[in-house]
């Protein structure tokens, strides 16, 4: 291995606390049983998470409307179980391609156009997903959404429970397969195109990088992803409503994204958790206005930024090294 | 007419009722080194952005070993060998030169696409990729953010990022434009140093210059 091969490599190279944190991470749902249905949520979130990180931190795109892919991976697994059948791996992988369809179509109209076009657009087909969930009642049962689901044990062996142990441990399996699969993504030459087409485009295309085609195959496989974690919901909990194609949960992916850092894909997992904490915490102390102190603490991690934020240290230090 | 390997012919831009570019035909030889003269505002990085495919031609076509490219994506054209620089530095701010070279260097070689194998991994990407750094002095800020390099750094690596592409038609915009005098020298060898059967196109306002390589 030649010198520049290291140095390549020392990015994509495993730190030594991510196996630590993975087993913490797995080890969750067995010392705290109580929480597992909280953390089932969590994981499938983060999930979610990594999959907007995936097309907004590395290629760039924003999307106000990633619930699209979420919500139709959610129904599509909520249909598939009940008309077809209650195996869940079966309904995941139908609601992956299901989404990726989407995303494939999607992918066509964020390829040109701003940031502003493309929040628009983006917002629209979440919009028009939600509404069509409203209106073809006879499908999705409108505002009441598709309840009481049958879903078989998985694996054959293990059984969705009341106490949320399988499906933690369910969300969390998705959540580790799919951050491996990105993590090999974003360290990959594609991968590398994706960044690049984000910092510069003109000069991505003035290098040979098929710009719409890169951005086409990032979208699609982000759509699969969410409507991998859209799946994990609806199987988890037996079934599906309007919320999950909602512009809150939009809204609060895209925070968890931004509070954990975009472009750094532990940023999703790690917003996913403090966002979930955040909100337990504040909804117990304030149940009327904790949306509030969500509100403030992303305006002063935006103004203040990342870095000083969690760094005191670095408060009183102005230009002395490090940048001011 | 095999010799020709970058032609065009009647180019026309108009950019609603002002004419940038008006009815150029130029043919440029393999291995030639050409130089396009003007003042500011003339439209030679108009013609270089109508050759690049950056933007669309109002009028004439434009051929590259034969092939009529007039219609083609720039990316398109960037495989078949025509390359270009820019003006204004185009560079990824967020990665090294090193990783920026190694992600030039995989999409010529036809690896771009590749998701499943570490940018790393291919040890022929690395090795031009560190050839390049050391051809042009960018070796000991290799792992530094381009952000924070230096303009005369970043100027060499912008050059660089277009050798890696492997041109056959490279088109300079003003390659030395803000690299201080020292430096200057440098870079032009380079470029004369370029393999015998490239065509050089240099865009320049500085008469000086352009006798120095044309």
């Amino acid at each position: 291995m030649i010198p520049a091969q290291s140095d390549l490599a020392r990015t994509a190279r495993l730190k030594w606390w991510e196996p630590l944190f993975w087993l913490a991470v797995f080890a969750a749902p067995a010392l705290w049983p109580g929480q597992a249905p909280i953390i089932n949520e969590t994981a499938i979130w983060a999930l979610f998470a990594i999959s907007l990180d995936l097309v907004l931190g590395y290629a760039g795109i924003v999307s106000l409307g990633h619930a699209a892919f979420f919500g139709l991976g959610a129904y599509t697994a909520a249909l598939f179980a009940r008309h077809l059948s209650p195996d869940p791996h079966l309904g995941l992988l139908v609601a992956m391609g299901a989404s990726a369809l989407l995303g494939l179509l999607a992918s066509l109209t964020v390829l040109r156009g701003t940031d502003l076009t493309r929040l628009m657009v983006t917002l629209g087909l979440a919009l028009i997903l939600l509404e069509l969930a409203n209106k073809l009642d006879w499908l999705t049962g409108g505002t009441d959404g598709i309840q009481g689901l049958t879903i078989a044990p998985v694996l054959g062996r293990f059984e969705f429970g009341i106490d949320g142990q399988v499906a933690s441990y369910f969300s969390l399996t998705l959540l580790l397969l799919f951050f491996l699969l990105a993590r090999v993504i974003v360290n990959s030459p594609f991968g590398g195109t994706l960044k690049a087409i984000r910092d510069n485009r003109l000069r991505a295309m003035a290098i040979g990088i098929p710009v719409h085609a890169r951005l086409i195959a990032i979208y699609t496989v982000a759509a699969a992803i969410a409507g991998a974690a859209g799946a994990a919901f609806t199987l988890t909990s037996g079934y599906v409503s309007m919320e999950a194609l909602s512009f809150d949960r939009s809204a609060d992916v895209m925070l968890m994204v931004v509070i954990g850092g975009v472009g750094w894909l532990y940023g999703g997992v790690i917003g996913a958790v403090v966002f979930q904490v955040i909100r337990d915490v504040l909804s117990q102390i304030t149940p009327q206005y904790w949306m509030f102190w969500i509100g403030l603490f992303l305006v002063v991690l935006v103004l203040v930024g990342r870095d000083r934020l969690f760094k005191p240290w670095t408060w009183f230090k102005r230009g002395a090294g490090g940048k001011a | 007419m095999s010799d020709i390997v970058l032609s065009c012919q009647g180019l026309v831009k108009r950019f609603g009722g002002i004419v940038a570019t008006h009815n150029v035909s130029l043919d440029l030889r393999r291995g030639a080194r050409h130089a396009l003269i003007g003042p500011n505002g003339a439209g030679k990085t108009t013609l270089i952005n109508l050759l690049t495919g950056v933007l669309e031609p109002t009028e004439g076509r434009i051929t590259l070993n034969g092939e009529d490219i007039s219609r083609l994506a720039p990316h398109q054209r960037v495989r078949r060998g025509l390359v270009r620089t820019f003006q204004i530095n185009q560079l990824f701010a967020s990665m090294t030169p090193l990783q920026t070279l190694a992600l030039v260097v995989s999409e010529q070689r036809g690896l771009g696409a590749r998701w499943w194998r570490s940018l790393a991994a291919d040890a022929g990407v690395a090795e031009r990729a560190q050839q390049l750094l050391a051809q042009f002095h960018l070796a000991e800020v290799a792992d530094q953010k381009t952000e924070h390099l230096a303009y005369g750094k970043r100027r060499l690596l912008e050059i660089a990022i277009a050798l890696a592409c492997e041109p056959r038609v490279l088109l300079l915009d003003e390659p030395v434009a803000g690299v201080p005098a020292g430096e200057r020298e440098e870079l032009l060898q380079t470029v004369a140093a370029l393999p015998a059967d490239v065509s050089v196109l240099l865009i320049e306002h500085d008469m000086d210059l352009v006798f120095s390589f044309a």
